[in-house]
């Protein structure tokens, strides 16, 4: 199938009356009609570091590539060995011009040999496909499969123990980043122990009709644990706290995987795919500017765009700041010169006219123990 | 919902006047627009503020948002709490979590802001 040209409406999700009548906040993120929170970000953020949150990822896009050389194709116009992929383990990866600089970041699931499964990004679903399409010079069909996937993360210490009574499938022996075709529900599954919380929890892609008897199965199935339904707030301040890169702020056209500290998504030894070799020079002659991650050390909130300066002159730009709810400290991430990126690094942080003091620390600012 | 003793801008501020001195905080409906709120940036003790200007900011996790001064003044009191416990203006903004107080320097500015039942019809019957 084809992707529909943009249009002025919002796009919805097949759970859209489910979140308004959940009465979620909701609003336009990238064209998309999305509940920003239900019962409050703070909650939602803590209920998936200690217990479960529920979330309805439907947005994200999937694309399918098919035939005797799909693998071919992947490898050329991803960075990461997909090569090195088994049937039901997926791999974080990335889309690269020949600039090496990001056209979206992506998971790379194998579904066989001969059959890759891409989930992309909301709204560059369509910019994805088109580029992959473009660079399709294989014998491998390109399907634009969004619409025949709705997609649920269930994350959080106890998101084993809420999804497991509704299916059959042994979940716990799904190792982190592998998958496999089961039923929830009764309803065809792709089961995932994948997730952007930095927790321990499952992505499930499902049929888009099947999507609200098992959003509320699932709400019911884990009400003993205190799940909470969860929107965008929650998952944007939780991936910050994981340092997990958010597409059009730490990384974009503009920014390279070795800039982003992604440098392990890239492996130059796999042969020739788009974008290495500016990747290739980037790694001999070092980067430029990388990625920090930094706290306050007064008081202030730094926002996405606030500059950033070292010793007063201006050195970066914030890509993404908030108060961490888990953490409760006001966490950032900023492009620095590299030289001036490693932790301990003192730096000021612009808000509303004010030099505010914040510091270079190691990241991830929160990992959970395994 | 909103005390019939208090006067309101169309941005969401409330003041309550009492003799030469306004007691000024957020609406209900603002922290719920906002959502959590953990930052609070308030005037300084004996500031000059401006009606309709801006004389601090609140945060929620997602927003930064102006707050208005709803009237001209000098700053007399400051509700210094709420730099440790945000939250309360999501609790009790009507209430403790009031912001600043502040010697009306014009009393004739509060006759143009809005009655409780004209900022309900402002904010809409959702609220």
């Amino acid at each position: 199938m084809e992707p529909a040209g943009a249009s002025a409406a919002l796009d919805k999700t097949p759970l859209n009356w489910v979140h308004r009548s959940l009465g979620a906040k909701m609003v336009d993120f990238g064209g998309w009609d999305m509940p920003v929170e239900y019962s409050g970000i703070i909650e939602e953020h803590l209920a998936v570091r200690t217990g479960v949150g529920l979330f309805d990822v439907s947005h994200m896009g999937e694309i399918e590539i098919r035939g005797p050389q799909a693998l071919q194709l992947v490898e050329r116009v991803t960075p990461n060995a997909a090569g090195r992929l088994a049937d039901g383990q997926a791999q974080y990866s990335a889309l690269l011009y020949p600039t090496g600089c990001f056209v979206d970041d992506v998971l790379v699931h194998r579904l066989a040999a001969d059959h890759y499964l891409l989930c992309v990004n909301a709204s560059n679903q369509r910019k994805d496909y088109e580029w992959i399409v473009s660079q399709n010079r294989f014998d491998a069909q390109v399907e634009y499969a969004s619409p025949r996937y709705a997609q649920l993360a269930i994350q959080g210490p106890r998101a084993l123990a809420a999804l497991a009574k509704l299916t059959a499938v042994d979940l716990a022996a799904i190792r982190y980043y592998w998958f496999l075709h089961g039923e929830v529900l009764g309803a065809p599954a792709i089961i995932a122990r994948t997730g952007y919380t930095g927790e321990d929890g499952f992505e499930i892609y499902i049929p888009p009709e099947e999507a609200a008897r098992i959003w509320n199965a699932i709400l019911e199935s884990g009400a003993e644990f205190d799940i909470r339904p969860c929107g965008l707030g929650a998952r944007n301040t939780l991936r910050l706290e994981a340092r997990l890169a958010l597409y059009g702020h730490e990384i974009d056209a503009s920014t390279t995987p070795l800039e982003a500290g992604l440098g392990w998504i890239v492996k130059l030894d796999k042969g020739e795919f788009i974008g290495r070799d500016v990747l290739v020079k980037q790694k001999q002659n070092g980067v430029a500017r990388r990625l920090a991650g930094f706290e306050m050390r007064e008081r202030g909130i730094a926002r996405e765009g606030y500059l950033v300066r070292v010793e007063g002159a201006a050195a970066g730009v914030v890509t993404s700041g908030s108060y961490a709810p888990f953490l409760k400290k006001n966490i950032g991430l900023c492009y620095l010169p590299a030289g001036r990126a490693a932790a301990g690094q003192a730096i000021q942080v612009d808000i509303r006219g004010q030099a505010v003091a914040a510091e270079v620390v190691p990241t991830p600012f929160y990992s959970r123990k395994r | 919902m909103y005390p019939e003793h208090f006067r309101y801008t169309k941005e969401h501020e409330w003041i309550q006047v009492e003799g030469d001195t306004g007691t000024v905080g957020i609406t209900f409906y603002a922290q719920k627009e906002l959502g959590d709120i953990v930052y609070v940036e308030l005037p300084k003790l004996g500031a000059t503020v401006s009606a309709g200007k801006s004389m601090g900011s609140v945060e929620s996790v997602k927003a930064v948002s102006e707050i208005y001064a709803p009237a001209s003044g000098e700053v007399v009191g400051v509700n210094e709490e709420l730099n440790t416990t945000p939250e309360k203006l999501n609790q009790d903004p009507h209430g403790a979590a009031w912001l600043v107080k502040i010697r009306l320097s014009n009393a004739r500015e509060i006759d143009g802001l809005l009655s409780a039942p004209q900022y309900q019809a402002h904010v809409g019957a959702e609220s």
